[in-house]
């Protein structure tokens, strides 16, 4: 009885090891996938003309695969989107987590997470009638499907991830902190931003990487507003990112220009797992503080 | 109180007062804007035809009932597996594993995987489910995909809610000669349905708003089927839908429509996360 009991436990735990071991065979599964299927199209290539090529030409006569216009479209797009994202999400998340009234919090509060909850087809769509005509007539350019669509679409979809993780950090900081502010006769804003922020500073961080991840990652919005041609990045010019690369020749592709999309798939993830150890840095460091 | 402050002072802090204001009031005017816009331009466009029917090549009319039915079918698909490895992934870690490094390494291995764009897990759903285990282009193979991808979110939902169990509970049970399952059958589970309903809402507002890792993996077919059926098809959900009839048709009133529908179960989504996050709260304070 009692061994059959003994016996069961060691099952039972066996089973929930399996499970809890499952996050880590899955990254080591889509790792593994990529390395894989990946590399021999960059061997075949040759890394330097594929990381430095400046142009893709998959579907030419005698095809050209350098991928230098979709990285600097993605490095170009996601700076431009944390310039105008950052700065007004973190602004946002100081009045919220600091000065706002709890109804003015409570319904901007709502107002981010439904921001984060809105599908990026869906700001594909408006981007793509509202933005794009808009950028046309404003800055009298033949086509608004650009880099600049992009980067706006870009700074609203991060700010969710900026705000809520700044807003957290921000809560935790210590109140004896800013109550020793106010005695030595700092006003309430000077004490949010000279003693809460700073002392913030690592979760900001945090939230600034996570919002650089996020931006770096979304394909589908920004395949809908950036025109999709593999030209080198220019504000007004239709480019093509890493993300949108993959997605958008992958249903007709074969062969070297098929393998030639998973090296663009492992570059693209070889960066997101850069942002992932930043993130993870900032994160600890905050916990520590 | 004020009247000793230096002009410079005075200037600076009006200064980031007004950009605090601006910036808040700038992202809940975004919000309130987007709303407002989807559901004008796409209420007018649904109609009960829109709603009840497939696509007709002969009458060149277009219906979105498969699409939301693919939607349905992929979420529950998705769930009947994410739930039960997410919460119990979680019940490992906080209540079986003792190794401190293997903790960490499950930790991060989670926070990796909810940091990879939704287009790897595309390419990588299509190359292992729909390609070396021979699933073809189905639901069933999304919904695989998108159970790795809201892994990490029902596995921390369901940590946090474990980490509210009182450890005397668990030590009561202990103390009365309850084996370890016992105790995780009758006091750990319990504690930790919270985690897993709020899990479950998340990852449903997740897969409704997914698009990108399912083009390659569920395609984008318009076909009525029944559940199980479907599962071994090609379908498409309400996003890829909306995708698809936008950029390859040009077909913007159909993509309104469908944002419009999305606009409110999104909404719905939101309300019922905040409404769980409230009631389990209070109930947690009684």
């Amino acid at each position: 009885m009692r061994d059959s009991k003994h016996a069961l436990e060691s099952v039972i735990h066996g089973a929930f090891l399996l499970l809890g071991l499952i996050t880590v065979g899955c990254v080591l599964l889509i790792t593994v996938y990529l390395i894989l299927s990946g590399i021999p199209a960059i061997r075949q290539i040759g890394l330097f003309k594929f990381l430095f090529g400046r142009t893709w030409a998959s579907t030419a006569s005698t095809p050209q695969f350098g991928i230098l216009p979709f990285i600097l479209t993605s490095v170009y797009g996601t700076a431009g989107a944390m310039a105008i994202g950052v700065p007004v999400g973190f602004l946002t998340a100081v009045y919220l987590a600091k000065a706002a009234p709890p109804a003015v919090k409570g319904a901007v509060g709502a107002a981010v997470s439904m921001l984060a909850g809105i599908p990026s087809v869906v700001y594909g769509l408006v981007g793509m009638l509202v933005l794009v005509p808009g950028i046309r007539t404003l800055f009298h350019v033949p086509d608004g499907a650009s880099l600049l669509a992009a980067i706006v679409v870009l700074a609203v979809m991060i700010l969710p991830s900026i705000v809520n993780v700044s807003v957290t950090a921000l809560e935790a900081v210590p109140r004896e902190y800013e109550d020793a502010s106010l005695a030595l006769g700092a006003t309430a804003t000077e004490t949010y931003f000279r003693v809460s922020v700073p002392a913030a500073r690592s979760g900001i961080a945090a939230a600034v990487v996570l919002g650089v991840g996020r931006a770096v990652g979304e394909a589908m919005a920004v395949m809908m507003v950036s025109g999709n041609v593999a030209n080198m990045p220019s504000l007004f010019q239709s480019v093509r990112f890493l993300t949108t690369a993959v997605a958008s020749e992958m249903s007709y592709s074969s062969g070297l220009q098929r393998q030639a999309l998973f090296s663009i798939a492992l570059v693209l993830y070889l960066f997101i797992l850069l942002i992932n150890a930043a993130l993870n840095f900032f994160l600890k460091r905050g916990k520590e503080e | 109180m004020r009247r000793g402050i230096s002009k410079k002072r005075r200037a600076y802090i009006a200064l980031m007062r007004a950009l605090m204001g601006l910036s808040a009031g700038l992202t809940a005017a975004l919000v309130l804007f987007l709303v407002v816009y989807v559901m004008a331009k796409g209420i007018p466009e649904l109609s009960w035809d829109l709603l009840t029917t497939k696509p007709s090549y002969l009458r060149g009319t277009i219906g979105i009932l498969p699409d939301i039915l693919n939607t349905v079918y992929i979420i529950i698909a998705a769930l009947v597996f994410v739930l039960p490895l997410g919460a119990g992934a979680a019940v490992y870690l906080t209540e079986y594993a003792r190794n401190k490094r293997l903790v960490a390494v499950i930790e991060y291995a989670a926070e990796t995987l909810s940091g990879i764009p939704s287009i790897i897990y595309g390419l990588v759903g299509m190359l292992f489910f729909c390609s070396l285990l021979n699933m073809q282009t189905s639901l069933l193979a999304g919904a695989l995909t998108l159970v790795i991808m809201n892994l990490p979110t029902v596995l921390r939902t369901t940590q946090e809610s474990l980490k509210t169990v009182p450890q005397s509970y668990r030590e009561g049970a202990f103390g009365l000669g309850a084996g370890r399952w016992r105790v995780i059958r009758t006091v750990v589970l319990p504690g930790c349905v919270d985690g897993i309903v709020t899990g479950c809402i998340l990852s449903i507002g997740r897969i409704l708003g997914e698009s990108a890792a399912l083009l390659f993996t569920a395609g984008f077919a318009h076909a009525i089927h029944g559940f199980f059926q479907a599962l071994e098809h090609s379908g498409a959900t309400l996003t890829v839908a909306l995708y698809v009839y936008v950029k390859e048709a040009g077909e913007f009133g159909v993509g309104f429509a469908i944002a419009a529908i999305l606009m409110v179960l999104t909404l719905i989504i939101q309300l019922a996360a905040a409404l769980a996050g409230r009631y389990f709260k209070r109930r947690r304070g009684s």
